[in-house]
């Protein structure tokens, strides 16, 4: 993340219909916005005067399909917000035009800013006043706590409160640990391996709690993500289209043209979603495969939904469950294309959603997109007390406190000795620290001596 | 009436002059008290070369062990250990003084293990003495310190209570618990630096005087007791280890005869003798008024605050091979001699036990540790270093510790020579002195492996190689010993290239050790690094596994298991220690006004003013210190370039 990029972000909430606004800012605003606004009286919207607004339709470079009729205003630096150029797209099309917009402008090189980033910049180059020093310090302290565009109060009051909670008990942990490490020769004992393990896992199930909301907040931000995987010439890009029913993707016979991931937005019940259409996953020594299939790995990673395209008119072969197993852990569904002929594919365990499709006949998709919308649902409504908003940067932190807080469990059984839990709990706690904006390296010891009773 | 002497030494020419009655020596480093603080700071001068005095109130109380007569620990073992990678004295003599050679935590994992002797303090105090006495570059001499010469914000030197002059451009301060010392038992109270020693008041009201912020800590030794009136039978004993771990590498044998420690603890009994006679203590009375040492409190703090407790423990350690006297650790406290034999007495084993010295508490003035540099260095005044409990701490090895430190930084300065300084990320020793600068202290500092952010890498065994390069360039120590450790770190890097390349078969031999090490056998070839990896599988194991692992240096095996076995942690503190690396080369400016600096609170700018740091990574320290006051700190500076 540098501060020289050009960055984009939508920067009214999402929701259907009405305009959406879509700010960029950095040095190559006004030539990103160029390369994908047409305006209606001709010209180029790069020779265009500082603070001048301009009418025209946002057009897809490639297809030169016409996305969405918009309203462009152009500022240049230093006087605006960020005092870098900076161009404001007012869409009118609703959320999918809304992201496809901004899927264009990051084709284009803009990056998608982080929360608060604007108002770093604005800070950065001087153009808030470092007298409003309180302000200020808000703003910065956005970027660590919640985004300020779509925290209310009340939430960014929620979940420091549960983060806090968590950091307490991990804290409480080390405490214990490092009492009996740091005084061998006092009468205090090391937690035990089940005490250990019960803490532990009692933390990491508040960290799952806390990231079903991200499913909650991710949806509202930034619709659901979902990618079509499978190894090669299963009919991804057939469902895609199916699913899309317009022409997007290059469908042929030959294993592995699709070699980039490609992105759609579609609009279900108001909420986006957005397809990811990957490669097919093989080995193979083409160079260009090579990074498409690594790239679809990535995209399972990053998927809310997976799902899993499988010929049914063959058996499952190595590859494809090689896919499976890529994608084990995700919310997956096993889609078994090509119903119109007879099922050879046999009974598997996983996924356990499973439905059967003809892309060719256009059979079962609509069974999918209700089973689609169904998942999305179950994460558009928040589940449960912890449903806090929980944006994709807090999604990371969760996940690497996480990590280090499984890491802590093995480590456990694995009878590892206890500096070593130590350190994975501090891990994990400095982490969520990144959150609150807390650390607590003198703590430790403060509540050793408040809590054990140590001295000659 | 005036004379003068001159006595050659080296090339320089040393001077004590008598002018109007008063004489006047000049020297280049002058240290002032001969504590564990002040012996490793003259030494250290001396052996960089500079003319080096010490001072002291008494030449009988040189190197004194005036509370526990052990040495080391956990955390307090991995700063000796420095102390010696450095050329300081305390682990050699540790060594050859000790009764009781024992390694705490050893169930646990190496960066938590302490070296610990208990040693005859007798012993301690005749060999430190002996050795600084026979210095060629070092004088000691008898003498109470009462003003420091202050010129143009430089130290000039000192006067003593006779008028002496000492002359030195740099002068490191390691009084101990001498300034405004006052001795506590029960009711009464007086001035003492330690029991029965005179407390030194005058060069406390010249530091007042001079500008310094100073506090007002407690500590306290526990009772003496007559060995022979000890019923040891009903105690548990503990000796020592069977192979003792040195702390010294260059220790090879132990030389004196071993000793027990005898662990008994306290009962209902003594803490219903506690309890209803609360008031007498000087703690609880209201008399004593400096902050206690949190981690060895009085025996009346223990039983008061923890009440649930029904025993507190209590060990018995020999005070030296002649002597009848037994340290009674765990039965510290205030009150007065009559209650602190029914307070003994009430212990299991010590029914009839013979108090011969009491236990006492002891308050005295230390030197907020926030007013010095990295060097420890008064910001005050240049040249004047200040060591050891003087700056808020406690310990014999936080002592030495600071006192090898400055000591090594007032050499540096008469030589003109950049400062010596370690970081967090080297040594203890760093993390100590990075605390107290930084974030001062409210208590009687003490060292804990977990002050220690990156403690998994800063252990004993590697204490040398952690230090190595910087010991040689200072000349701290010999090149027999550097090429020793350099020959030892390449055997190191090339035994651990060798484990990872070379894989094993999975012969029967290597399944029945695996097996006997707790781990599964093997069915095709894998790496000796990787079978190193598993749980359970050691160094001992190896020797089974490895052919050549026999055959290698212990140091070296130690290491080639450590790195081997730890590496994923071990790179993960290497990693972070890089980023904290980046935000360390953001320097502040020492002339910096924090005034000038926007938007930070006045609370925080009140810690930046006070603590000076110099560079981001130091602030971020800073207690209290927010991400926001950090960045509005580093954006200041980014504005600045």
């Amino acid at each position: 993340m540098s501060d020289k990029d050009t960055i984009c972000a939508v920067s009214t909430p999402p929701g259907e219909g009405g305009i959406g606004i879509i700010r960029i800012s950095g040095r190559d605003a006004v030539r990103i916005a160029g390369t994908i606004f047409r305006p209606r009286r001709g010209g180029d919207l790069q020779s265009s005067a500082s603070h001048t607004i301009h009418y025209g339709h946002v057009i897809d470079p490639c297809t030169a399909e016409t996305i969405d009729e918009v309203l462009v205003s152009v500022m240049r630096a230093p006087a605006t917000y960020t005092r870098e150029d900076v161009v404001e797209i007012n869409c009118h099309g609703g959320v999918v035009p809304l992201w496809r917009t901004i899927g264009l402008l990051i084709q284009a090189g803009a990056r998608q800013a982080e929360a608060g980033e604007f108002t770093k910049r604005a800070f950065l180059n001087g153009r808030i006043d470092l007298a409003q020093a309180e302000a200020v310090i808000d703003i910065i302290r956005a970027k660590t706590e919640l985004s300020q565009r779509s925290a209310n109060e009340q939430l960014l009051g929620g979940l420091s409160r549960d983060i806090s909670g968590l950091m307490e008990r991990i804290l409480r942990i080390i405490t214990c640990i490092d009492a009996a490490l740091d005084f061998p020769d006092e009468d205090i004992e090391m937690p035990s391996g089940e005490s250990l393990e019960e803490g532990i896992s009692s933390i990491i199930r508040g960290i799952d709690g806390l990231l079903s909301g991200y499913i909650y907040g991710s949806v509202l931000r930034e619709g659901v993500a979902a990618a079509i995987v499978g190894r090669t010439n299963v009919g991804k890009s057939s469902l895609l289209n199916a699913l899309l029913r317009q022409n997007r993707a290059i469908v042929t016979e030959i294993p592995g043209t699709t070699r980039d991931v490609i992105e759609e937005f579609i609009n279900i019940s108001g909420i986006p979603l957005k397809i990811l259409d990957t490669a097919g996953i093989r080995h193979t020594h083409d160079m260009a495969e090579i990074e498409g299939v690594k790239r679809s790995l990535a995209v399972i990673e990053s998927a809310d939904i997976v799902l899993i395209v499988m010929d049914g008119s063959q058996a499952l072969t190595p590859e494809d469950y090689k896919v499976i197993d890529k994608a084990k852990g995700k919310t997956a569904i096993g889609v078994i294309n090509k119903s119109d002929l007879p099922k050879m594919t046999g009974s598997f365990e996983w996924p356990k959603i499973q439905m059967e499709v003809s892309c060719l006949t256009g059979a079962g998709l609509d069974l999918l997109k209700q089973k689609l919308v169904e998942l999305m649902k179950k994460g558009a409504v928040p589940p449960g007390e912890h449903a806090w908003a929980v944006n994709r940067r807090h999604k990371t932190i969760l996940e690497q406190s996480k990590a280090n807080l499984e890491r802590a469990l093995s480590n456990v059984k694995n009878c590892l000795s206890p500096e070593f839990i130590s350190e994975d709990l501090r891990g994990a706690m400095s982490s969520l620290g990144l959150i609150t904006g807390t650390t607590y390296t003198e703590d430790i010891l403060d509540r050793i001596f408040s809590t054990f009773c140590i001295g000659k | 009436m005036g004379f003068c002497l001159l006595r050659d030494c080296k090339d320089l020419m040393i001077l004590v002059i008598c002018v109007r009655d008063c004489l006047n020596y000049i020297y280049e480093v002058i240290v002032v008290g001969a504590g564990h603080a002040g012996v490793e700071a003259a030494l250290v001068s001396a052996n960089l070369g500079c003319r080096t005095l010490l001072l002291t109130i008494s030449m009988d109380t040189i190197a004194a062990m005036p509370c526990s007569p052990s040495i080391g620990g956990i955390a307090k073992g991995q700063l000796v250990k420095e102390i010696d990678a450095l050329g300081g004295i305390m682990a050699k003599v540790a060594d050859q003084t000790a009764i009781q050679f024992r390694v705490l935590n050893t169930s646990k994992g190496p960066a938590v293990h302490g070296t610990r002797t208990q040693n005859d303090r007798h012993l301690y105090h005749t060999a430190v003495k002996s050795i600084l006495e026979r210095h060629p570059d070092l004088d000691i001499r008898q003498a109470m310190v009462e003003r420091l010469i202050v010129e143009d914000g430089r130290v000039a030197g000192l006067i003593d209570n006779f008028d002496n002059h000492y002359h030195a451009k740099a002068v490191v301060l390691a009084t101990g618990t001498f300034l405004h010392g006052l001795i506590h038992i029960g009711k009464r109270s007086f001035p003492a630096g330690r029991a029965w020693e005179f407390s030194s008041d005058a060069l406390a009201d010249d530091l007042k005087r001079l500008g310094f912020q100073m506090g007002r800590f407690k500590t306290g030794t526990p009772p003496r007791l007559k060995r022979s009136s000890i019923d040891f039978s009903s105690m548990k004993r503990q000796d020592g280890d069977d192979v003792p771990g040195f702390f010294s590498s260059a220790t090879t044998e132990v030389m004196l005869p071993q000793r027990s420690c005898y662990i008994t603890g306290t009962n209902e009994n003594t803490h219903k003798v506690i309890a209803e006679n609360i008031k007498l203590s000087p703690l609880y009375s209201g008399a004593i008024k400096g902050t206690p040492a949190r981690y060895c409190p009085s025996l009346e703090d223990k039983v008061m605050k923890f009440q649930d407790r029904d025993s507190h423990q209590v060990v018995l350690e020999p005070e030296g091979l002649e002597t009848e006297e037994i340290y009674a650790s765990g039965l510290g406290n205030s009150f007065p001699p009559e209650f602190q034999w029914k307070i003994v007495r009430s212990v299991k084993g010590l029914e009839d036990a013979e108090i011969i010295r009491h236990s006492y508490a002891i308050e005295y003035d230390y030197c907020l540790p926030t007013q010095f540099f990295h060097t420890l260095e008064t910001r005050l005044i240049k040249g004047l270093y200040m060591a050891g409990q003087i700056n808020g701490t406690s310990g014999y090895e936080e002592a030495a510790a600071q006192g090898i430190w400055a000591g090594i930084n007032a050499a540096l300065k008469i030589k003109e020579m950049p400062p010596f300084v370690l970081d967090r990320y080297e040594a203890y020793m760093g993390v100590m002195v990075d605390d107290l600068i930084t974030k001062g202290t409210d208590v009687p500092y003490r060292m804990f492996t977990s002050r220690a952010e990156y403690r998994l890498l800063l252990r004993e065994d590697n204490a040398e190689y952690r230090l190595m390069d910087k010991a040689q360039k200072l000349g701290l120590i010999d090149k027999a010993r550097y090429d020793r450790l350099t020959e030892e770190l390449l055997q190191i890097r090339e035994n651990i290239e060798r484990m990872e390349k070379v894989y094993i078969k999975p012969y029967e031999k290597i399944n029945k050790a695996l097996v006997k090490f707790g781990s599964s056998p093997i069915h095709e070839a894998a790496s000796l690094a990787n079978l190193l990896r598993r749980p359970g599988i050691n160094g001992k194991a190896m020797e089974l596994i490895d052919p050549e692992w026999p055959c290698l240096d212990p140091r070296v095996t130690r290491q080639v298991e450590i790195e081997i076995k730890y590496e994923g942690y071990l790179k993960k503190q290497l990693h972070d220690i890089e980023q904290l690396k980046d935000m360390d080369r953001v320097k502040i400016p020492c002339d910096l006004d924090f005034d000038q600096v926007p938007g930070i609170s006045n609370e925080i700018r009140e810690k930046l003013n006070c603590i000076r740091p110099v560079s981001l990574a130091q602030a971020s320290r800073i207690a209290g210190m927010t991400p926001a006051g950090l960045s509005v700190l580093m954006l200041f500076l980014k504005g600045r370039h």
